[in-house]
Formats: structure tokens, C-alpha cells, sequence
């Protein structure tokens, strides 16, 4: 069949085209990091420079303390943000996939309604700065974004009703388990696989979050990474000018500025990129479970 | 009356863990959700800051009615927040969901397992870097001194380096290109799983009868995977008054000479805020949002629920 093959080789090509489109900034990146300054000067930034230099991690790894630090807010934030907002919306989502919750109408709807109407930034800031002065603290970067979505726990309600049957649930009831051992001995084991997919969008959620940093952060103590690379990407001194631990000890005019703004944006990227093939199973199945719901 | 309320009292003196057990997401949704639903009285009040504490902050402070709504509306501002933001949704829309769609049939058409799966993961990677990182790419094509396209396209194609950064005429290409890179991974795999799910003997019999390609595409598979496109494209219409922040904010590097392409409802609420501290213009935006909002997901999941139920929100 040589139409076939035909066929196939333009399929890939458009495949390869596009892969190489949505990779090339990624590799531009990379490259321009690792470029000597005055290669940079002299011819922009290249796919293939004139001449490589470690000199932008260099520099980094003199200023590795406050990068350490908002590395390790970030794994904070991440660790007890997806964790709890596992626990609650899953508790929430049990027992509002059990008929015998009293309210239960009332209750689904508060949590439906959440999703037809919000009532912005600006009475959510005044709330969380005025009323419980979240302003500056860690908790102002977990709080905001525990549900991210009340999506998320009309998914796992839906995967509670359809996954675990009923008849389980009520012969334990019989055998004397109390609500809270069906929960935790046979709810929650045979739902690993919702809930590993939920974790997983939490956790990105939390990792790659800037905006609650943003708005709710001044103090650069508390900034996580993307909270550095966001200020650095405006002001690539910041490191240097704020008090965080970095060494100050080279002069401004010494900077391999250029490739150091891409170096410290490729040291944020770089855990996800080693990560990734690792939880691209579970990303996909998250991503087709929350667009079609169930 | 009072046989109902025995029985309800039994029912929560049984199942009171059940309740408990709500509770936690239940209170967490009335900080994050109900109190700033209350909180959009804002917009029709006076805010004075030397009152400290909820009820101050909603009820103590001066009606001013529709004031600050007559202060927004009254300036272009409104104008080009709103058709920035609906015309860039709008776009944003057809383009990825076409786009999407045919990448997705030529990557289901792909014979070879392990090369499809490799495409799929590069073309997913974008969705996965925050906005922040985004604006680092961006810059890295667009600085005006070293960045790739000033330095080594426009030069190959003869044409002067432009200022990226300064001009808001370029910027509705830009950002549309930028939004459909970082979505369209994420789009293509729902559209894959979509055409995944299509019964293979569609296919033979069009073979046997000798249907072209094109026609089993045009003719079987996009008819068939229609529900899912019809869902997803009304889900997005119902939030088009909302934009993705980072995209608008991080991507201009939050450049105030680009404001006139690059604004929309969002980062205008977000300026008002925290930049310009005008307080009463931003929340009057904020809320011409949620209402318009409110309105237009109900109206577009009325349409949905009337296709399929279960893909309905309520």
C-alpha cells in the first residue's frame, strides 16, 4: 500500500513540526543559559552560539541560599496544600455522594454554586487581608487555592457513586464499621486512582502558582520559586538588592545578565521537565476526567 | 410537622459523622467563595480602611449606589477591557478547537505507538510550565536587543528590529500564538480520547466501500466526536468573560505601553487593585464580571444540559 506510506510520512511531518514548535522555546532556553555574555552581545541569542559558558550557574550557585529557600517554600506549600485539599474535598465529596447525609440538596448546591458565581479579586483579597490578615504569612499561599476548583469534587463524587457499591458500604455498616472506618478502610483504598489523579493536579496547581504570591506576598523571605522568577523576570538584580542570604560580591557590570535571567528560569523548570514522563499517565487521564466529567 | 422533624433529628443523630465530615470543605467554601459574594456589596460603597473587621468592611461603610459603575462605564476603559477580552476569547475558541481537532485526528491516525506517545508528550509540555516561565520564552524571542526573532528572523527575512515590547499592534498575534501553543496540548487529548472511543467498524465498512480518508474524517469522525466538541465549546463560551490572568500579565511583562491590546477584565481588576489602589473602579469591574458571568455559564449550561445531561454542571 504506498498510499499508506504516503500518508503516514505526512502525519508525521506535521507532528514533528509541531512538536518542534512547541519544544524550540524550551531548547532556546536551555542554550542561551549556557552562552557566553559576549557571544550574546555579538550574535543574540542562538541555537548554536559561538562559544558556551558555565559562568550564569556560576553565579547562581553563589546566590544558591535564597534560591534554596524558595525551592524549599514551594515544596512546603505543595506537600501540605495538596494534602489537605485532598482531605477536604474528598470528605466533602463522600458524604455528599450518600443519600442518607442530611441536607444533602442544599449542601450539593453550595457546592455547585461556587462554580456559576464568584465574587472576584477584589472582595477575596479584601476577605483574606482584612478579615484573616493572611497578608505576608505562608498560609496566604496554600488557603486560596485548597479546592482550586469545586470541579474536583463533583468528579470524586461521581467517582465514589459509579466505583464503590452500595451493598459494600452497607454490609460493613452492619458488621458495625462506623462512617469514619468506611471512609478510611474501604472508601478511600478503592479510590486510589481518583485521588492519586486529583493529588496530581493539586500538586501542580500549587507548584506552579504565582498569583497568590503575587498578591497576598511582599515580603521577598516568603516568595516561592515562581514568585523569585516572577520578580526576577522584571528586575534581574533582585537576588542581589534583597537581603536573602545571596552574596552581593560581583559588580553589576561583571553579570552575564542575559544568561543568567534564562539560567535561573531553566532551574525552575527543570525539576518538572525530570519529573514529567513520570506522571504523564496520570496527567492525561486527569486532564480527559475533568473535561468530561466522570 | 412534628413526625418530620423526629425523623429528620434521628437521621442526623445517625449520620451526624456524615455531616462532620463535610464540614471541613463546607466552611472553607464559605471563607473562600461566600464571604466574597458577600463582599461585592463593595462596589456600591464607600470603602473607608480605618474600619477594621467583617462587618464594618460590609455593612458600616457609605452607600454610594452605582456610583463607581457610572465612573467605570463613563471612561473607554470598559470598552476596550470588554471587547479585549470577548474578542480574544472569542478567537481563542475557534482557533484552538479547529486546531486541536485536526492535530488530534493526525495523531490518531499515527500507526507507530511509541512515536504517537512521544508527540503527545512534547505537545503537552507547554500546559504544564506556569505563565511566569511563559513570560522567560516569551522574552527569549522577543527582547528587543538579543532575542531571537530581532536577531536572527527579522534579519534573515531583511526587515529592522522592532520593539516588541512597545507596540500593541503586534501583540493580538502574539498572545493568540502563545495561548494556542500552551493549550493545545491539553485540547488534543480530550479530542484524541474522544476519537479513541469511536467504534473501529465505522471505519471498516467506509473502507469496504471505498471511502477516501478525508471523507472517513469529515464524514465518521467528526460527526461522532460533534457532542464532545459542541460541550467543550459552550462550556468555554459560558466563561468568556473571564481570561486566563497570567496570559494577559505575565506574557506583556505587565507592559503599560501595550495596555490598549493587552488589557482585558482581569488584569484591569487586578491594576485597580493593586497597583493603582483605586479600590471602587476595581470592584465595580469585578463584579460587571461575575454578574455578566453568572449569566452567561447558565445560559450556556441550560444549552449543554439540553444535549446531555450528565455533562451539565447542575
Amino acid at each position: 500500500m504506498k498510499t499508506n506510506a504516503v500518508q503516514q510520512t505526512f502525519f508525521h511531518a506535521v507532528m514533528v513540526v509541531l512538536a518542534a514548535a512547541c519544544v524550540f522555546p524550551f531548547l532556546l532556553l536551555f542554550i542561551v543559559s549556557f552562552t557566553d555574555e559576549n557571544s550574546i552581545v555579538a550574535n543574540g541569542y542562538s541555537l548554536f552560539p559561538d562559544k558556551f559558558s558555565l559562568d550564569a550557574y556560576r553565579y547562581l550557585w553563589t546566590q544558591a541560599t535564597p534560591l534554596a529557600r524558595a525551592y524549599g517554600i514551594t515544596v512546603f506549600i505543595t506537600v501540605i496544600g495538596t494534602v489537605t485539599g485532598l482531605l477536604i474535598s474528598s470528605t466533602l465529596a463522600y458524604s455528599l455522594s450518600r443519600d442518607e447525609l442530611p441536607f444533602r440538596r442544599v449542601l450539593s448546591f453550595l457546592v455547585v454554586f461556587t462554580l456559576l458565581f464568584n465574587g472576584g479579586l477584589v472582595p477575596t483579597y479584601l476577605v483574606y487581608t482584612q478579615i484573616f490578615h493572611l497578608k505576608n504569612t505562608l498560609l496566604a499561599l496554600i488557603v486560596p487555592g485548597l479546592l482550586t476548583n469545586a470541579f474536583f469534587i463533583l468528579i470524586i463524587r461521581a467517582f465514589f457513586k459509579m466505583s464503590i457499591p452500595l451493598a459494600v458500604i452497607e454490609s460493613a455498616y452492619i458488621d458495625g464499621a462506623s462512617e469514619w472506618t468506611i471512609f478510611w478502610r474501604i472508601v478511600m483504598p478503592l479510590s486510589l486512582p481518583i485521588l492519586a489523579t486529583i493529588g496530581l493536579m493539586l500538586t501542580i496547581a500549587y507548584w506552579n502558582d504565582w498569583f497568590n504570591g503575587l498578591i497576598y506576598i511582599t515580603d521577598p523571605k516568603l516568595y516561592s520559586i515562581q514568585n523569585l522568577l516572577n520578580r526576577m523576570l522584571s528586575n534581574i538584580q533582585f537576588l542581589m538588592q534583597n537581603d536573602l542570604g545571596g552574596r552581593g560580591a560581583e559588580t553589576i557590570a561583571n553579570l552575564p545578565m542575559n544568561a543568567v535571567r534564562m539560567a535561573i528560569a531553566a532551574i525552575g523548570i527543570l525539576p518538572i521537565l525530570i519529573i514529567y514522563p513520570f506522571f504523564q499517565q496520570y496527567l492525561v487521564k486527569g486532564l480527559v476526567i475533568g473535561a468530561v466529567k466522570g | 410537622m412534628q413526625a418530620r422533624w423526629s425523623r429528620l433529628r434521628k437521621r442526623i443523630a445517625r449520620h451526624y459523622i456524615l455531616i462532620l465530615m463535610a464540614l471541613p470543605g463546607l466552611a472553607y467554601l464559605v471563607i473562600n467563595n461566600y464571604l466574597p459574594m458577600l463582599g461585592v456589596t463593595i462596589a456600591f460603597r464607600e470603602i473607608d480602611y480605618s474600619r477594621k473587621g467583617l462587618f464594618n468592611l460590609l455593612f458600616r461603610n457609605e452607600w454610594i449606589g452605582f456610583k463607581n459603575f457610572e465612573y467605570l462605564f463613563r471612561t473607554n476603559d470598559a470598552y476596550v477591557i470588554t471587547r479585549n477580552t470577548i474578542l480574544y476569547n472569542g478567537v481563542f475558541i475557534v482557533l484552538n478547537t479547529v486546531v486541536a481537532i485536526a492535530v488530534a485526528i493526525v495523531l490518531n491516525e499515527i500507526r507507530n505507538r511509541i512515536a504517537s506517545r512521544a508527540y503527545q508528550t512534547l505537545i503537552l509540555l507547554p500546559y504544564l510550565i506556569s505563565m511566569v516561565i511563559v513570560g522567560y520564552l516569551g522574552l527569549s524571542l522577543f527582547n528587543v536587543e538579543n532575542g531571537f526573532m530581532n536577531r536572527i528572523v527579522l534579519p534573515m527575512l531583511g526587515i529592522d528590529p522592532i520593539s516588541w515590547y512597545s507596540e500593541p499592534a503586534y501583540w493580538p498575534y502574539i498572545l493568540t500564538l502563545v495561548n494556542l501553543w500552551k493549550n493545545i496540548g491539553y485540547l488534543c487529548i480530550i479530542y484524541l480520547a474522544a476519537i479513541i472511543g469511536i467504534n473501529h467498524e465505522y471505519y471498516e465498512a467506509a473502507v469496504i466501500d471505498g471511502a477516501s480518508k478525508w471523507q472517513q474524517i469529515t464524514r465518521i469522525t467528526v460527526p461522532l466526536i460533534s457532542p464532545t466538541i459542541v460541550v467543550m465549546v459552550l462550556l468555554a463560551i459560558g466563561r468568556i468573560f473571564y481570561s486566563d490572568f497570567g496570559l494577559f500579565y505575565q506574557v506583556p511583562l505587565n507592559s503599560g505601553a501595550l495596555k490598549s491590546t493587552t488589557d482585558v477584565i482581569d488584569t484591569y481588576v487586578y491594576r485597580g487593585l493593586m497597583t493603582l489602589g483605586d479600590i471602587g473602579m476595581s470592584s465595580a469591574a469585578g463584579l460587571y464580571q461575575s454578574a455578566v458571568g453568572f449569566v452567561l455559564i447558565l445560559l450556556s449550561n441550560w444549552l449543554v444540559r439540553r444535549r446531555s445531561r450528565e455533562q451539565a454542571l447542575f
